[in-house]
Order: C-alpha cells, then structure tokens, then sequence
C-alpha cells in the first residue's frame, strides 16, 4: 500500500522531524516499509504563466510558436501540445528549472529558439495524462512557484501489505497517522466531519439486510443536486501519488475517504439505485461489474440489491449498470460492513481482489461506518456548495462486537518483557493508540478501541505487543533466562538415523540423497515401475505425483538411472517418509524409511548384492548390537527380483528388505549395469532393544582352530543355521564358526568352515576337540552335508 | 693341541675372508661352533691332553675368538643384505593412484547438524516429527482457526483421509508441549510442504527448523538474548539482531527477526534490499491460547518460538543459488558436501 506523508500530516504535525527516518522507523515499530519515494524534489522552476499568442509553426503541423507572460517576463516558448490557445494558464518549465529530473534550458527546437516548456501532468508526474499541456485555474498570479499552490512536493512510502494483515485500522492515512503520533508522542488531529444529526428527521433510506450473518452494518445516505465534475488538483495529486486514477469527482471522492480512513464507500446512482437489500441468490446468475466484465454470481455470494435487481458484489464491486456517469447529479452512498471471510470467499471465487475487498478480509470496524459517511458528506459540501442531503442516515446496524476490557498489572509486563517499562511510558503507549487507560496502583484496566477489538487485540498479550514495540526493541536490554540446567535429551530416531548416516557416508562411501515424499508416475514409468497407488494427495500439482510413495527404492533407482554419467560406481541413500496405509483410526501409517542403491557398471550384481547385505549386517551390529538374518522372501514389489528378494530380520522381526532389480527394470536403468539395493524401517532399528554389551574375559591358554570341508550346495547352504546348529551341538569350547573358503566348479561345490575352540581354564586336548568335532560333523552329517575327502 | 688350534685358527680366517653371504657364514658357523664342528672335535682332544686346564682356555678363547668374528660378520653381511634389499626395492609413484571417492552427506544433513550442535550445546533438545499431521496440529492447535488468513498464506497439500503434509515445523509443537511439558528447551527440524509451482527460489518441499524455550518468566529479553547468541555461532560472527512486528497467529508478540547484511556490512547492498538488513526469521512469544493447548499453565510458564529456515540457511552457507538442486539426487552436486 501506497502512503502520502502530506496527507498523514493533515492529522500529525511532524514539522521539524527527519520523514524519511520516521519512515524507516516505522518497520521496527509497526509494519514493514518496502520503498520509500520522493515526489517532487526533481522539479524546480516550474511557474504559472499565460500564454499571450499561439502561432503555427511555419513547416510543422505540430508545433505552434508561443507567447507566454510569465508575470515578468514574456518569453518565446515552443511548443507540440495540441490543447494549446491564447488566454490559457499553464505550467512555465523556465530554462535552469527541473521537470521530473529533465534540467530545462533554453533550446532551439525546429529553428525557433524556446526559452521553456510548458508541461502536461505527466510530465510533471502527477497524473498519467500526457494528452496535452496542464490547463492552471485562472485564479492562480501569474509567476507563482506551481509548487507553492499544488502538493507536488511529498514522500510516499510503501507498506507490505502481508504485514498489516492483522492490522485493519492501517489500512488509511488516519490509522498510519495514528501510529506516527504515538512513535512521536505528538496530538493526533480529528479529520474534519459533517454531522449527519441534523438530517435524521428526513425519510429514511429503505435498506433491508436479509442476509443478517453475512452483515456487520449496513448504512445509507442520499444526496442531490451535485453539479462538480472534477476532484480539486490536490486530491488527485494524492490519489495519483498513492496508486489509484482520478475518474470523476464522485467516484475520486469515495476512493479519497477510503484512503483516508479506511473504509470502502459505495455511489449508487441515485436514477438508478434508490433503494437497498443485502442478500444471497440461492441460483447461479450472471452480473457485470463497473469494470465492464461479466462474473458468474454463486450462492454463497452477498449481493447488494436494488428491490431484486443485483446492484452489486457486497464488498468487491459494484455493478456496471448503477455506476456513477458524467452526467450523475443524485447518488445513494453505501457505507457497510460486510463479513470479512465472505468477502474474502467471494474475491477468490470470482478471481477478483479490490482495494475495498482487501479493507473489507481484514476484519473492518464497524464504527467506521458513519465516521467516513460524516467526513465524505463534509468534503462534498466543502467543494461543492449545491449539494443537498435528502435523507436521514439510514443505519441497519445488525451485528456488534463486544468492547473488549482487559486487566493486567505490571509484573505480568515485566515477566513478559524481562525489562522496567515505567508505568507512565505504558500508559502514555495505549492512550496515544486510542485504548482507554485506568491505571491503580500497579494495575492496568485497558478498554480497546473499536478499531483494534474486530480480532487483532483481544487477550492481555495483544496488549504487550503494543508497549514494546513502541517502545522499541532496539531499546531492549538483553539478559540471558534464568532456567535450570538439565540434560540434554535426543529424541533415539533421530539418533540412529545419523549413526546410519555416518556409517554410510564414512564406511561405505555412499552419497545421501532428497527427494519427494510422492511418487513420480512419469519416472515410475520410464524404469517400467507400476506406481503404488497409496495415500492420494487431493490437490497435487500433477496427477503424476498424486501419490504418497510407499516405499523409498523407485525414486532413487531413478536417480541411480540419472546419474550414470557421473561415475562408473557409486551407491546413493535417502532416509525419508512413506505411507503404508492407514491405521486403524483412519490415520496415515508413515514410516520412516532407509532405502539404499548401489550401481557399477563394472563390478557384479553379487558383489553389490552382497555388499547391501555388509551394510546392512553392519548398520544391525552397530545400532543394535545384534545380527542380522536374511531370508529368502516373496517380492513384495514388481520391481524386485522374484529370485533374489531378501527379508531383513533381527530376532525374527522383520525391518526391511535386501533385493536386485527386476530384469526389466533393470534393462530401463542401463543395458549394461548391475545394481543392487536394500530398504530398512529405521523406526524399528530404534525401536528394537540394544543389546547390552556383555564383557568376556579372553582366555589365558591357547586355542585350536580345526577346518573341515565339506561337500555343500553354496546356493542353497544357510550359514546362519549351520553355526547356530554347530554352536548348538559341540559344546562349550566352540567359540566361533567362519566360513574359511568356497570352492565352486563345474557341478560341484564345497565349503571350508574355520571351528575355533577355547578353553578358559586349560588347554585342550586333542581328544576333547575331536569329541566335539565328531558331535559337529553328525549333526551336519544329518543336515546331508558330508566331509570332503 | 696348541698347534691344531693354531691351524683352525688360520683355516678359520681363510674361510671366513671367503664368506659372501649369510648362508655360508651359516655353513661355517656349523662347521666350526655346530654338534660334530671342530669345536667339539678339540673338546673330544682334551682326554688325550696333559695339562687340560691350559689347553682348555685355549680352547675356550679359540671358540670365543670364532663366535666374535660370526656375529661380527654376520651383522655387516645382515646390514649389507638389507642395503641389497633396499637398493632392489621398487620405486613407488604416489601420483599415480586414484584415491577412493569419498561419501557425502546431503547439504541439509550438514546445516541441520551444525545447528543441532549450537542448540545442542546451549541445552536444547532435539526433536523428530511426522510429516504427515492433521488439521490439529498444523493450524488449529497453533491459534488458526478455520477461515483465518493465516491458512491461505500457506498452500497446503490435502490428503484424502483429511490429513495433510505439514506446511511448517510448527505443526510439532503441540505434541512436544504435550510430551515433554514445561520447563521444556526444544528444537525440531523438519521437511515441510507447500504446494506451490517451483523455480529457482521456490520448492515445495523444503527444511524449517522450529526451536521453543518454555520456562517460567521467559521473557523478550530472552529471546533477543538466544536468538542473537544462537545467530552469532551459527553465521561465525557477531551478528547484530533487530526484531519488528510481524503478524503469525502461533506468537503474541510476533516478531519479523533482521540480522545485518554480512555482504555490505549493513551499509546497504542488492543482497539485502538496500536496508543493510536481512529478513532470517520468524519468531515471537508462543501465543497463551497455543501454550494452553499443549497443556501449559499460561499463568506460570511464558516461552518463546523461532522458525529457522534450514533449506534458505544451506543456500546462504554453500552458495546454493537454485534451491531444486536439493531434490534433484544429482551426484555431481550433492557430492560436493563430504565433510562433517
């Protein structure tokens, strides 16, 4: 939004303050100040003058040679505007003056020597009208600095409009002016009123509100016989200054008093519009708006009508047909408010945002209502002396907002601030914002003002907010809290997933990646993945990513897929959510998830397979201090390998799945590559007990290790239960069983296994090692695996 | 006697003038020191010896005598094998390796932890959180009523069981109050979403991570005080802090949170609009209605709340200037970020 320091200063006097600094405060104060501007400083030397003689220029169609009487002198000035006559007064740019930054001297233009220029509002940048030279009323002497009679000179800033969202009383010139009177401790000036008292023994403007729960007030006055056209040069100055065009003088006026003070005012033409209802149309109809298009009106949309003819969208728009013309001499003037969600819900059905439907979302005052009634009727009657009002102010006055009192003493101030606020300076503070202040002893009685108490201030800590930031924070003294020292608590997922990170990153030299919580369909498709339809995102951007993913492994097998030209070998990782169904109270089942890819195209899919299975027995041993058991698993996706498929356990839960590609997928990866990848529920990893680390005293007396070959299918072979089988059978001296060596040729294979056995006590004998080793060879004898000669 | 000795002595010294290696200086040490060498052959000579105890010493220094020259022998012959060795050694060229490709850590990974460890350090808890919530937690719980602006600020994802994906860390707070009660010291990173188009700046899947002290008498003052130490370790320097009002339901007072612009010092540059300030955070005092949600006695305990953004804080710290290159599971960017 748009702000004009002149027109604040029409409430606050800041004479002999720096502006500009003020503007820059006002963000640490109360909102946020994205630009400052000054008008007007470019441009000197510009005086009124008339022009005494036009003549033709000799070959230009265009440009006309002039006399102009600037009261001292009469100078030869040429010129191209077309509105140009004899008699006319205007703005005299004299040459070493300045227009808008352009210097000015004396020049030959077309052979002719010009002594200035005569300028068009544009070019003085006070309105966007460049279609001739600016006419100057007549009753303004000759020689008269243009900026000693018109508000050329002002500083305009902007306010960012996300940051007076809780602030409705700032969206006017007298709310921002309020604000500079507190930071400044200076009188904030009343605007000057028209009462409307005097008019209540006229007939009442028929207003009915039919649609009550849609309406805070909803008032009305008529007026006639205005016969002014145009809005007086300083109020459009201001209104071109702050954003918005100068129309007609009725229509100027209303956007002037919205400006001002904040409230959205309606002009009915009075021909048209002579009476008023606010309702809903429970049937879809089309209406057009003053802005000439046509809207589609819903049922949930608060119309303003005249007996049943829509006349306008309440608080958005009024209609094309009942708009203000040249020719509008009688006018019903609106001044409503209406509820801000509806309004807000309309602008967004209609794809229509105002500068009254903005006022209007932020939760107006009502109060507003007559005050800007009262003051629009006092600048019409200023300018335009004919003018009459013909009715009494109408006033459905049909929802209130409760006056909001609040009670609070000084301790609650310090224990909020942590600093000495002196009671005077918080006093001081709400009385300027216009809260009403009873102080006793140490406790505050506060009633809020109308204009603050629609939402934004309702409870004692609204109230905090307005001491400190008039009091600045900057002037905060910084202390550190007094709170007790305890220990550090981290939450054990968060734990383990970084120790998972680290092991990946440090031991196994992977790359963690992100990606989204949805699935991609279009890259599922390309791998010649058929996408999960699991949890659906309603409002996705894509019907492609509709799609919470299940499980973790298709998008990073994408990206295995996307990144081959970075090395031949490398192996990514992502820890992040899914959605397996939903719990039994309807909630999403979300998991949180590790999954793994490694990619070569130069080592084998085993040896990747079989280095996913080192990972994840380390990731099982180091977390848990557990091991971890593959078993042989259905495939629980399409994209896995119906052969090598894996289930994950630790002490018989299963936490996750070690797998390779299915061919086809893996041919759409890379024709010629291997990869292989795994998926771990880290949820469970830190939800499974950690073992304990049991201390063992090692043995004082020298061991014997004894390795037996054996004939054995190596595909089919289950080391887990041989050596829990061998552990089982040989007694206590076996402490260890590790594969020595696999021995694998043409149709025959055979496994060397390493039995180590200890005594704590003495060293064994040959003969008790041989003991277990018969028990050793007899179990595995009935498991159909026999020695090798 | 005298006179064998004297000969092994001198047949000694020839051989061991001829000695060219270890093994013969081996051969030799059995020939003369060895079970059947000569040694013993003179010991075997002393029965038929007459005056034994002469002929013993001479024996005794004959052997001392031989043990000293081997030994001596052998170390030069060792110290000469080695040198042998060393010169046969092959000559190794360390440029020639390549040196194993290192791990990365994704660069969220690396600015969550560095901030973990400041708050960490400062006796902060640190939190996990769905990602997944509900209308509750997300809004209702935070002082966002249905209707109020606040929720069309923030373009959510709707599921179609009526949860939703988290907009902002906030939506933790409440189960954290609930969890842990007052005094509490938390912070919780998370991945949030807005459903919003995507472009160098914009992503709708992004990292915030959320901090709130809550204790008896937790003041403004405080929260300048943490927000300006935790900023001063987290950017190296002593950042100069500056609060404003800004407007979030979840905080009462609300505050928009500057640090000065490191680029021109506060001066005034692009990076920072010209203001010399740089918009880092919200923050603000927890609203009463959100304390009183998560169970906290709003009479006793005061707290404070800052939202931090992880994925904008990673940008400014690596000079990351298309924010998609976080999701992209490109290697050739995310493998840059191998230390810890």
């Amino acid at each position: 939004m748009l702000l004009s320091m002149n027109w604040i200063s029409d409430f606050v006097d800041l004479s002999g303050l720096d502006r500009k600094a003020l503007i820059r405060n006002f963000t640490l104060s109360t909102a946020e100040v994205e630009d400052i501007i000054e008008k007007g400083s470019d441009t000197y030397g510009v005086v009124v003058a008339r022009i005494i003689s036009v003549e033709n220029h000799p070959s230009s169609k265009k440009l006309h040679l002039l006399k102009v009487d600037t009261g001292a002198d009469v100078l030869d000035i040429v010129c191209g505007a077309p509105n140009v006559r004899e008699g006319m007064k205007v703005a005299l740019a004299t040459a070493g003056g300045s227009v808008a930054g352009h210097p000015i001297s004396v020049a030959t233009v077309a052979g002719f020597t010009s002594y200035g220029m005569c300028c068009s509002e544009a070019e003085l940048g006070i309105s966007d009208d460049n279609s001739g030279i600016w006419e100057i009323a007549d009753d303004i002497p000759l020689g008269t600095d243009i900026k000693s009679v018109y508000d050329i000179d002002d500083i305009i800033f902007e306010v960012d409009n996300k940051s007076l969202t809780n602030r409705p009383d700032l969206w006017s010139h007298y709310g921002m002016a309020r604000e500079f009177a507190t930071i400044t401790g200076r009188e904030l000036k009343s605007p000057a009123l028209h009462s409307v008292a005097p008019y209540d023994s006229l007939p009442e403007v028929e207003v009915k509100v039919k649609a009550t729960e849609l309406v805070w007030r909803y008032s009305a006055i008529k007026v006639e016989n205005i016969t002014r056209r145009t809005s007086p040069v300083n109020m459009r100055i201001r209104l071109y200054y702050c954003g918005s065009r100068a129309i007609n003088f009725l229509a100027d006026l209303t956007n002037y008093v919205m400006m001002e003070l904040g409230q959205p005012m309606h002009a009915f033409d009075m021909r048209k519009v002579d009476k008023i209802e606010v309702q809903t149309f429970d049937k879809e109809f089309n209406f057009t708006t003053l802005d000439g298009v046509e809207r589609l009106i819903d049922d949930r949309m608060l119309m303003i009508t005249s007996g049943d003819e829509p006349v306008a969208v309440a608080g958005v728009m009024g209609g094309d047909a009942s708009k203000i013309d040249d020719d509008t001499t009688s006018l019903l003037l609106e001044s409503a408010t209406f509820d801000g969600v509806s309004v807000r819900k309309t602008t967004t059905r209609l794809g229509l945002r105002t500068d009254a439907s903005m006022r209007y979302e932020k939760m107006l005052d009502p109060e507003l209502c007559r005050l800007a009634t009262e003051r629009l009727l006092e600048i019409l009657l200023r300018l335009d002396g004919g003018a009459r009002v013909i009715s009494s102010f109408t006033d459905a006055y049909v929802n209130r907002y409760p006056t909001i009192t609040l009670d609070f003493d000084k301790r609650y101030v310090d224990r909020y601030t942590g600093i000495n606020i002196p009671n005077e300076t918080i006093v001081k503070t709400l009385t300027g914002l216009g809260f009403g202040v009873k102080l006793e002893g140490d406790s505050f009685t506060v009633t809020v003002p109308s204009w603050r108490a629609t939402k934004d201030v309702t409870i004692k800590a609204d109230i905090i907010e307005e001491i400190t930031r008039i009091y600045g924070y900057d002037n905060f003294d910084v202390f550190t809290s007094e709170s007790a020292l305890l220990p550090v608590r981290k939450e054990t997922l968060k734990s383990e997933e970084d120790r998972i990170k680290d092991i990946l990153v440090k031991s196994y030299r992977l790359h963690e990646v992100h990606s989204y919580i949805w699935s991609d369909a279009q890259k599922d498709k390309e791998l010649g993945i058929e996408t999960e339809r699991g949890m659906r995102i309603i409002n996705a951007q894509t019907p492609d990513h509709q799609y919470i993913r299940t499980t973790m492994i298709p998008t990073l097998l994408s990206f295995a897929k996307e990144n081959k030209t970075y090395a031949d070998t490398y192996g990514i990782f992502e820890i992040g959510h899914t959605v397996n169904g939903v719990r039994e109270n309807g909630l999403c089942l979300e998991k949180s998830k590790l999954g793994t890819v490694l990619y070569s195209k130069t080592e084998s899919e085993e040896s990747l397979f079989m280095q996913c299975r080192d990972i994840v027995a380390e990731i099982v041993s180091d977390i848990l201090h557990s091991t971890a058991v593959f078993e042989s698993a259905e495939c629980e996706y399409g994209f896995m390998h119906p052969t090598n498929t894996f289930a994950i356990l630790v002490d018989g839960v299963r936490i996750g799945t070690l797998s390779v590609p299915h061919p086809t997928v893996l041919a759409n990866i890379d024709k010629k590559c291997a990869v292989a990848f795994f998926e771990l529920e880290t949820e469970l990893l830190a939800a499974r007990e950690i073992k304990k680390i049991r201390y063992s005293e090692p043995s004082r007396f020298p061991g014997m290790d004894i390795d037996l070959t054996f004939n054995a299918d190596i595909s089919a072979v289950n080391l887990f239960a041989l050596e829990s089988l061998a552990m089982s059978v040989a007694g206590e001296y076996l402490t260890a069983v590790r594969v020595k060596d696999i021995y694998t040729a043409e149709g025959v294979s055979a496994l060397t296994l390493r039995f180590s056995f200890v005594s704590t006590e003495r060293t064994l004998t040959r003969g008790e090692v041989q003991e277990s080793v018969d028990k050793i060879l007899g179990a595995f004898a009935a498991e159909g695996l026999t020695l090798k000669n | 006697m005298k006179d064998r000795i004297e000969a092994l002595t001198a047949s000694f010294g020839a051989s061991l003038a001829e000695v060219a290696d270890l093994d013969a200086l081996e051969a030799l040490r059995v020939e003369y020191l060895g079970k059947r060498g000569h040694l013993t052959e003179l010991m075997k000579g002393l029965r038929d010896v007459a005056d034994k105890k002469a002929a013993g010493q001479l024996i005794n220094s004959f052997k001392v005598d031989v043990e000293a020259k081997i030994a001596e022998r052998e170390t030069a012959l060792y110290e000469e094998a080695i040198n042998a060795q060393i010169r046969r050694a092959k000559k190794y060229n360390p440029t020639l390796t390549f040196p194993r490709e290192m791990g990365s850590y994704h660069p969220i990974t690396l600015a969550t932890r560095e901030v973990e460890a400041i708050f960490e350090s400062m006796g902060f808890t640190i939190e996990n959180y769905a990602e997944i919530v509900g209308d509750y937690e997300c809004f209702e719980a935070l002082n966002i009523p249905k209707h109020h602006p606040a929720r069309d600020m923030q373009d959510t994802y709707y599921l179609e069981n009526g949860q939703l994906l988290k907009t902002h860390t906030s939506a933790a707070q409440n189960a954290i109050m609930k969890k842990y009660g007052a005094p509490l010291r938390a912070i919780f990173p998370g991945r949030c979403f807005r459903n919003e188009s995507t472009d160098a700046c914009h992503e709708n899947t992004f990292f915030q991570m959320e901090g709130m002290m809550i204790d008896e008498n937790i003041s403004i003052s405080n929260l300048i005080y943490f927000m300006k130490t935790m900023l001063s370790e987290v950017f190296n320097r002593d950042v100069k802090v500056r609060l404003r009002p800004g407007f979030f339901p979840f905080v009462e007072p609300g505050f928009e949170l500057d640090i000065n612009c490191e680029i021109c010092g506060g001066d005034g540059c692009p990076s920072c609009k010209n203001s010399g300030w740089l918009e880092l955070c919200p923050c603000g005092m927890i609203h009463p209605n959100v304390l009183r949600e998560g169970g906290i006695d709003t009479e006793k305990y005061t707290g404070f709340a800052f939202g931090l953004g992880l994925t904008r804080l990673a940008m400014m710290r690596y000079g990351i200037k298309d924010i998609r290159d976080f999701n992209s599971g490109s290697l050739k960017a995310l493998s840059q970020f191998k230390s810890i």
